[in-house]
């Protein structure tokens, strides 16, 4: 029997606010332990949570990016557990009255993963255990998130993986997080069950929790499905239960079943008041949401013609995208900064995180001063590869690598001294051109451009050829 | 008729005409307190060191002439739940022991700012739940007017020190009715404000959409002082509002002719004889006074204590969640493994009213319960409001006991924890309703015990309640108002 996976996502995003959630410390990550804290954030008796307005800001700008309505009362709710990363006791969260709810984010193949809410929460601590003792970290404690939760809606390991670098691209360009899985700041868990081909019926669900890269996540979720499938076929039945992932016997264990699941006992969260949001509010918002990826995507290829693959490339990345918007600007063709950033500058950057830093030493406007010049001419082609090449290494500027007398070219003169020159070196050439082969005399003008440097010009140069051939 | 005299007013007199110094004035108080505190067990901390300090910094000051506030050099006490950096702050729970705040509470960052002097921290039922102050894990507070009776709760040791006068007044807290009916018990005065005027920040949770700070004086011109001083809006506090009004000392001596002030009659039931006695004789008072006494109904009220237990436990379970013995007091000495610490720990340091009520709130808000308690409670909540409201659209003031009774004799209310509940029912309301209420010395029963009755207004009505207890003050003090004999006479 053939079996068809259904997966949904829960992903938290730590967001890039200054300050964190309900107090005025510092989000920065690292640092000494217990050094980003204050009374409020590590919840001392008699210390009251204020939420900051940053992040319902920022949340809502995740929210309208991903199609979500923007819920104009919500509230914040607590979520009760004991573990001792958790200062309090309870992690302030929001249960029935998300910010943000009934979003979605379409995927290449035309299908729309519907996301049934965003809400904001704090972050807990972090556990260090050392030489057998534990200690706690409570830098991370109180930094904002969001919980970005889907419907069951994937129906394939590569739909979860292009979602989750949709999601992620996103949530860079509008600039809420940095959404780095290494270090934390994206988290996914997994909600996961099978059914047979053609079954409307949901299977019984497993979740995943915490992984910390997309191909771990790939990988988990692939055995996840085919031990699903296992049990099936051989007569058993999935256990609802909390699995985690080993990423390195690639197997997954568990962590609790149904029977063990936490009674959370929400309740509003008496110390916040209502959360209020105006039509205004949202509509400032929405108006700082910036060209999200796909719609990028579109115009290069349709109005600058850039190629779909190379478009890919460039929006990728959004400092990359920004890079290639501001070299490309004023200049003949988008696809000369296009094919410069995709060929010679990305062949000096190492790898993924580097090209999402894309911390370069040629700015674009150096770029776009060396495209400025083969647009009008002054330089060619060879030489703007060779000197691009020098700025990459160097970080000079164009001007400096440049003289006023390269960019000069050859003049008439010298123009026709050289093509009398490649003609009487090339008597073959000619001979074939007389003969009737007009290709050969792209060779008579290629020694003159060899030995001008790539300074002459070639129209005039063909044009003179001709004239002393005759 | 001479008007009844503030005592902080009368202290500020006294050390600005150099009657007197502060350090002479505080030092009486301490050796008060050394003399009283073993009977009545107020002070649970006394801050001898700091408060000669704070009362050099005010006799400088005087030396120097520079212009003193009101509560300058007043020595003064804070319950033992309202933060004070560097001074142990327990809730008289094991579970905080050795704990000292590394902040101050909003109320007393504005009380220094005035030049308070602190004596001490005083005696509470353990996290403020009790009505008796006997939940204390230093035993209960005693009342200055009969030792073997309790001097109320939770902010038992604030009324049992400014009722014997070993501190000039207090800052205690009221959840639902800790203010309100230890002041009644020991024949002072107390008010719990409006909820949201007086910053909750540092004020060590029970249940917070119920907790407001409130003075706790010898006199109602005190009050109003105290809580203009302390209603303040506070950036710390998302609930906090500030005092609304102009203040209510600015109003207090306003005429109350043609005042309505409203009897529920299901205020009435239920009650002891004596009790609703004093209740009708200040209707008389107030009718003498050219108020009008008008009748009507809160059906509601019934609901009050069911809600307010409800509501109340299922906050108190997550407030309490976060003493795990992990980060500041008290920690199990032996343990196995973190689960078996923070059981130990938690089993070890709370008492076991404590206890009762956090398995309550545990219970009420768990899966498959919150919808037949904590939801209706809550609904029910919202129905109990709807009537308070509706009864100021006819009255101005509403006139009800503060207790049913009087004080209950040392040991009785902890025997029978649901008997004791139930002695919260004319109090609890105020707190659902988060209205300010102000419990006024209105008699005394056959043993001499002090009776107390409440005034309650609509929210942030704080000026109008002040000014019908100081009028009901005036007219009555030298019968309904009688000093303990112990501590410092003025």
């Amino acid at each position: 029997m053939r079996y068809e996976l259904v997966a949904g996502l829960e992903t938290h995003v730590e967001l890039s606010t200054k300050t964190k959630i309900f107090c005025g410390c510092t989000t920065e990550f690292g640092g000494s332990p217990n050094t980003h804290c204050c009374p409020i954030c590590i919840g001392l008796p008699g210390t009251l949570p204020k939420l900051n307005k940053e992040v319902v800001r920022y949340a809502i700008r995740a929210g309208l990016a991903t199609n979500c309505e923007i819920s104009r009362i919500s509230k914040m709710d607590r979520k009760n557990y004991c573990y001792p990363d958790l200062s309090k006791a309870y992690q302030i969260s929001q249960y029935d009255k998300p910010l943000c709810k009934n979003g979605y984010i379409e995927l290449s193949n035309g299908r729309r993963i519907r996301l049934n809410r965003i809400h904001i929460e704090e972050d807990a601590g972090k556990l260090i255990h050392q030489k057998g003792d534990t200690y706690v970290d409570y830098n991370r404690g109180g930094v904002p998130l969001i919980e970005i939760v889907t419907e069951p809606d994937f129906r394939s390991v590569d739909e979860v993986r292009e979602y989750v670098e949709k999601l992620q691209l996103i949530m860079r360009y509008i600039g809420v997080s940095d959404c780095k899985m290494q270090e934390g700041s994206m988290r996914c868990d997994v909600n996961i069950s099978v059914r047979p081909e053609g079954q409307k019926e949901f299977g019984t669900r497993t979740e995943i929790k915490n992984m910390n890269s997309i191909a771990f996540m790939a990988k988990a979720i692939e055995y996840e499905q085919e031990r699903q499938i296992d049990i099936i076929e051989s007569g058993g039945s999935v256990q609802q239960e909390t699995l985690r992932y080993d990423d390195v016997t690639n197997t997954t264990s568990s962590m609790r079943g149904k029977e063990d699941a936490n009674d959370y006992r929400y309740f509003r969260d008496p110390d916040l008041v209502t959360i209020n949001v105006t039509d205004q509010e949202v509509e400032e918002l929405e108006a700082t949401i910036p060209e999200l990826p796909d719609e990028k995507l579109e115009r290069y290829v349709e109005k600058l013609g850039i190629p779909e693959a190379d478009a890919q490339l460039l929006v990728k990345y959004r400092r990359v995208a920004e890079y290639f918007e501001k070299a490309s600007e004023g200049t003949a063709n988008p696809r000369t900064a296009a094919n410069f950033i995709i060929g010679q500058i990305f062949r000096t950057i190492e790898n993924e995180s580097a090209k999402e830093e894309f911390d370069i030493p040629v700015s674009a406007e150096s770029l776009r001063e060396l495209i400025k010049l083969l647009d009008s001419k002054k330089i060619r082609m060879n030489l703007a590869k060779s000197t691009l090449d020098k700025m990459l290494e160097t970080g000079k500027k164009v001007s400096d690598l440049i003289s006023e007398k390269d960019m000069g070219g050859l003049d008439e003169e010298a123009t026709k001294k050289l093509c009398q020159e490649a003609v009487d070196a090339n008597p073959n050439a000619v001979a074939d051109y007389k003969g009737g082969k007009e290709k050969a005399i792209k060779a008579i003008v290629g020694y003159v451009m060899k030995n001008s440097r790539g300074k002459a010009d070639a129209m005039k140069a063909e044009e003179i050829i001709k004239q002393i051939i005759q | 008729m001479a008007e009844v005299k503030s005592k902080i007013r009368a202290i500020n007199e006294m050390l600005t005409g150099k009657e007197i110094t502060c350090t002479e004035l505080t030092q009486q108080y301490l050796d008060a307190i050394d003399k009283s505190n073993g009977d009545l067990n107020a002070y649970v901390n006394v801050t001898a060191d700091t408060a000669l300090k704070a009362a050099k910094a005010v006799d400088d000051k005087i030396a120097k002439g520079e212009e003193l506030p009101l509560l300058a050099g007043v020595p003064m006490t804070l319950k033992d739940n309202i933060s004070t950096n560097g001074i142990e702050t327990t809730c008289c729970s094991k579970i905080l022991e050795g704990y000292k705040p590394i902040y101050d509470a909003t109320v007393w960052k504005l009380l220094q700012q005035q030049n308070a002097v602190l004596l001490g921290k005083t005696n509470m039922d353990e996290f403020a739940m009790g009505s008796s102050c006997e939940t204390s894990v230093f035993g209960g507070a005693k009342n200055p007017h009969s030792l073997n009776h309790v001097a109320g709760g939770s902010s038992g040791g604030v009324a049992s020190a400014v009722g014997g006068n070993i501190a000039a007044y207090g800052l205690g807290s009221d959840t639902g009715g800790s203010i309100r009916q230890p002041a009644s018990f020991c024949g002072i005065v107390g008010l719990k404000p409006t909820y949201g005027s007086v910053s909750r920040y540092g004020l060590i949770a029970y249940a917070s959409s119920l907790d407001q700070i409130g003075p706790i004086t010898t006199t109602v011109e005190d009050t109003a002082i105290v809580y203009d001083a302390i209603a303040k809006l506070d950036p710390m506090d998302s609930t906090s509002q500030g005092n609304k009004g102009a203040g209510a000392c600015a109003t207090l001596k306003n005429d109350i002719k043609g005042m309505k002030i409203g009897i529920a009659k299901e205020y009435l039931e239920g009650i002891r004889d004596d009790v609703k006695e004093a209740i009708l004789n200040a209707c008389n008072v107030y009718r003498s006074m050219g108020a009008e006494i008008v009748e009507f109904d809160l059906p509601a009220l019934k609901y009050a204590l069911p809600v307010y237990y409800i509501l109340a436990c299922a906050e108190a379970s997550s407030n309490l969640g976060r003493y795990d013995g992990i980060r500041y007091g008290y920690k199990t000495p032996t343990y196995n493994d973190v689960n078996d610490m923070v059981c130990k720990t938690r089993s070890e340091g709370f008492g076991s009213e404590v206890k009762r009520r956090i398995m309550l709130g545990t219970y009420v808000l768990s899966a498959g319960y919150y919808d037949a308690y904590y939801k209706k409670a809550q609904n029910l909540r919202g129905t109990i409001v709807k009537d308070f409201k509706n009864a100021f659209e006819k009255v101005d003031v509403i006139l009800a006991p503060t207790v049913p009774m009087t004080a209950f004799e040392v040991g009785k209310a902890v025997s029978d924890p649901i008997e004791t509940y139930l002695t919260d029912i004319c109090t609890v309301p105020i707190n659902i309703a988060g209205l300010p209420a102000v419990s006024v010395p209105c008699g005394f029963n056959a043993k001499g015990m002090p009776i107390g009755m409440q005034l309650i207004g609509n929210t942030f009505a704080e000026s109008t309640i002040l000014n019908a207890a100081w009028h009901y003050e005036n007219a009555t003090h030298s019968t309904m108002f009688k000093s303990a004999e112990m501590g410092v006479k003025l």
